[in-house]
């Protein structure tokens, strides 16, 4: 049996091991362990932490307002980068080039960056709200910084990227010949689009949205700034627990609850993806 | 169809603008001449590029983030592109695993990975410190070079190193003189990006990084924290620039598209 | 003594039997050919030569020395590779060299030698291009090249001309045959192309999943195939099973001359369509033209008989002997009939 494929790989597996699964091991563990103001974390096995965060209301909002967050940003996602990357793939090679300079550089920014512009952008009398006090659309400044919808615009501008990457694969993918096809067989814009187009591209858009839905989920920057002290979610709750509160096991609960969902989410639909889609796949 | 509606070519460009506006609003931010953020402004002034020069801890986290972003970028491909050829071009037991555990750090919300190695370090005594930094740093950018190189090592013709074999040539000489030119594009392409995610990586190193070891983006949001500081507007501006230089560079060198499809 | 003798070669991947039981011996200097249809074991044959595939049976000696053991890169052999494996990122001259290079042969009289194999080549003047710039016959040639310089004792090729249009495979053929007989180096090809065999080969192995169905000289390969598959695959053959019956083969109700009684039993009657004329006063068979083909040397015509369909081809040196609707008869030399037993050959 030839053993270079182990020894090949085998430095990276032992810093893969080291450095995720024995922490996520440990944290595992520690997310048994109790936790008192006074006393820190003791020894001992006790499933307090997961039972508080399942019954107090406290943390239930908070799982909820998070995969609300992430449903929603994940469905506006969908419904500006599908078209997004449909005129992409249509541009002439020069026009592409800067969009998706426009479009995917953004990436390449920190977080941070990206995320304090936008709250220079809301804010009372930020840029969006002197706008729409001087065309009259409002009469009173619209509360963006500190508001879901803040979060949920930040968010979508964060992460819309990576749909259009996704769905912009997809559509490489896509003959255009198909296209022509059908409009020579008598189809209108509008039946192309939805009969031939839309049905190649929905493996990239549902993978996108996959990825989509499970960053938004786990972000961690854009709600800590943009949601503040009032608007939690499931990350920035996680860092009071453990950076404020010194709760270091229930913090390690709620990792672990946000993990496996993001987790099953993520590996349960990419199985039926592949199932459903194998052909498309490739 | 034959022509783009209209309609969606001015979708088009105000989605180009949704794009911009928050970075070009940070840009404008940085020339005020005031002490605090407000749009509009009257007096455009560099006093808050001044600033820039006598902002110590900044120019400190500068650094420190430039020298981590080499170093878990170097790491990384030394540990990727072994593991790379290995999965594209043998089939052996355990390959999927392998594959999994690698690529897993992309799979676990940075939060959690944060949390994990800060409760690892503080075990081993090693909190904050440069070495445990740099270590979950290359673990966390494995994933995006690996990804890439084993893309470029899938394309690659193996009958390549067969004819090489055949030639006499020995396996450390058809590494070095045949597949590794081959791979080369891919793992400067991987390199670049392990730079750029290990560079901007804000959550994990925030439980991860210590007092003396505060990278610059973690820097950066304690400060926020506090308050909206033009001096943020200005070092962000900064970064913009050398991001756009750094895109110019690598189209010329790869053609932009090929490396940011590795982003994501 | 063989100049490459191969042993009882087999190759079994678990249950898939890739090369049954393979014989050869192969004279210095001889030029043999690989023939069979996709999955008959040809390219797997090469392979096991090569090094790259450990035979699971069987020993390759090379002029008295068991190599089967020894690692490919030390094995010394010349391989032409289907897709040329130019290396890309190397000029024409590079390629050439790498050989060289790993026997550490100093520059200069690398340079000497690369010279010489690219003169042998023609392709002297492009010493200092990159394989992209050159076109596919040119690729092709740095390939030879390459394994050439290092004066191998066996040439390896793996289908070799599948890249390149049909026009040029003709010339190449020509080239490559010449070269060849020119430098002396014992070759193996791999090839699914019967003409192209036939024009190369001083010798073809036929092979049909996994075995040997005939060893021998193109010519007496085409003019006395031992079975049904081996006529109809080097060439084409107009087969009809019958059975004999004294001095004739009685197919159907019909009785046909043979030439040599050299079967009994139940036999594959077998008669090449160049060796059919048309013939109205003694045909042995009577037909209709179903089709009729022009193919620049020759005219084929399909002719539905008694017997079945029935090709024919006639040279192109006069007007066509007949046109599509014609009743027509047919007839041939019992010498040009060859008579195999069915279930000897498949």
């Amino acid at each position: 049996m030839n053993r270079a494929p182990y020894w090949l790989a085998g430095p990276g597996v032992v810093a893969a091991l080291a450095l995720v699964a024995l922490p996520l091991a440990m944290t595992f563990a520690l997310s048994f362990q109790p936790f008192s103001s006074s006393g820190g974390v003791g020894p001992g096995f006790t499933v307090e932490n997961y039972v508080q965060v399942a019954t107090d209301d406290y943390y239930l909002t908070i799982f909820l307002r998070t995969f609300k967050l992430a449903l929603f940003v994940t469905a506006v996602a969908v419904l500006i980068g599908v078209p997004e990357a449909y005129v992409l793939s249509r541009l002439s090679p020069g026009m592409r080039a800067l969009s998706l300079v426009i479009v995917l550089g953004p990436l390449l920014i920190s977080v941070v960056v990206r995320t304090l512009g936008w709250s220079i952008l809301f804010g009372n009398t930020g840029i969006i709200n002197t706008i729409l006090l001087a065309s009259g659309l409002v009469s009173a400044p619209i509360r963006l910084m500190f508001s879901f919808t803040g979060m949920a615009i930040a968010l979508v501008h964060v992460l819309v990227p990576f749909m259009v990457l996704s769905v912009w694969a997809s559509l490489q993918k896509l003959d255009p010949a198909t296209e022509q096809a059908a409009e020579s067989l008598g189809a209108g814009p509008v039946t192309i689009m939805t009969r031939i187009v839309l049905p190649q591209v929905l493996p990239g858009v549902l993978s996108g949205g996959l990825i989509v839905f499970a960053l938004a989920a786990s972000a961690f920057a854009t709600p800590a700034i943009i949601g503040g002290r009032r608007l939690k979610v499931v990350p920035t709750t996680i860092y009071d627990e453990f950076l404020s509160n010194l709760n270091w096991p229930l913090g390690a609960a709620l990792s672990l609850i946000l993990l496996v969902i993001v987790l099953t989410v993520s590996l349960g639909a990419n199985k039926y993806l592949e199932r459903r889609f194998s052909q498309v796949f490739q | 169809m034959s022509r783009t509606p209209l309609a969606l070519i001015i979708f088009h460009w105000l989605f180009a603008l949704f794009m911009l506006a928050p970075l070009a609003v940070v840009v404008l931010v940085s020339f005020t001449d005031k002490g605090y953020v407000a749009l509009p402004f009257d007096g455009a002034s560099l006093r808050w590029y001044r600033a820039l020069l006598d902002a110590k801890d900044f120019i400190d986290s500068f650094k420190l983030s430039l020298g981590l972003g080499v170093l878990a970028a170097t790491a990384s491909v030394i540990l990727a592109v072994p593991a790379a050829m290995a999965i594209a071009w043998h089939r052996f037991p355990g390959r999927d695993a392998m594959l999994g555990l690698l690529m897993s750090p992309m799979m676990v919300p940075p939060i959690v990975l944060g949390i994990a190695l800060l409760r690892l370090f503080t075990h081993l005594g090693a909190t904050g410190t440069i070495w445990s930094l740099a270590a979950a740093h290359t673990v966390i950018v494995l994933p995006y070079v690996l990804r890439l190189v084993i893309a470029a090592a899938t394309g690659y013709d193996q009958t390549l190193s067969q004819a090489a074999i055949s030639l006499g040539a020995s396996p450390l000489t058809v590494f070095r003189r045949i597949e590794l030119p081959q791979l080369l594009p891919g793992i400067a392409g991987g390199w670049i990006i392990a730079f750029i995610t290990s560079f901007d990586e804000l959550t994990m190193s925030l439980f991860v990084s210590g007092v003396g070891t505060s990278t610059l983006p973690v820097r950066m949001y304690n400060h926020i924290a506090n308050t909206i500081d033009p001096l943020l507007a200005s070092i962000s501006s900064v970064l913009i620039v050398l991001t756009l230089l750094l895109m110019v560079v690598m189209d010329r060198a790869f053609g932009i598209d090929r490396v940011l499809g590795g982003k994501a | 003594m063989a100049f490459l003798d191969l042993q009882n070669l087999g190759k079994a991947y678990g249950e898939l039997v890739a090369v049954a039981d393979f014989n050869l011996a192969v004279a210095k200097g001889e030029f043999i050919c690989l023939l069979g249809p996709s999955g008959c074991g040809k390219t797997t044959i090469l392979q096991m030569i090569a090094g790259f595939v450990t035979p699971t049976k069987g020993r390759i000696l090379l002029d008295g020395a068991e190599i089967s053991d020894v690692r490919p890169s030390k094995r010394g052999l010349g391989i032409m590779f289907q897709s040329y494996a130019l290396f890309p990122h190397m000029t024409v001259a590079a390629n050439v060299a790498f050989g060289l290079e790993m026997r550490g042969i100093p520059a200069q009289e690398r340079a000497a030698r690369v010279g010489e194999a690219l003169e042998l080549v023609q392709l002297g003047h492009l010493a200092e291009r990159y394989p992209r710039q050159l076109s596919g016959g040119q690729r092709q040639r740095v390939a030879l090249a390459r394994a050439l310089v290092i004066r191998p004792p066996v040439l390896l090729l793996d289908e070799p001309m599948g890249a390149l249009d049909a026009q040029l495979r003709e010339g190449m053929q020509i080239e490559l045959r010449a070269i060849q007989r020119k430098v002396g180096i014992t070759t193996i090809m791999v090839t699914h192309d019967q003409a192209e065999a036939m024009t190369l080969a001083d010798r073809v192995v036929l092979m049909n999943k996994g075995t040997v169905e005939q060893v021998a000289a193109p010519f007496e390969m085409y003019e006395h195939p031992n079975g049904r598959f081996t006529s109809t695959f080097l060439g084409k053959a107009n087969v009809f099973a019958g059975a004999v019956s004294g001095e004739d083969v009685m197919v159907g109700s019909m009785r046909l001359p043979m030439g040599q009684a050299s079967a009994s039993g139940d036999v594959d009657y077998i008669v090449r369509p160049e060796k059919l004329n048309f013939s109205i006063s003694s045909a042995l068979v009577r037909g209709r033209v179903a089709v009729r083909i022009f193919l620049g040397q020759h005219w084929l015509y399909q002719i539905e008989t008694a017997l079945g369909l029935l090709q024919l081809t006639e040279p192109n040196i006069g007007p066509p002997g007949a046109a599509e609707g014609d009743e027509v008869g047919l007839t041939w030399s019992p010498e040009h009939v060859r008579v195999v037993g069915r279930g000897a050959a498949s």
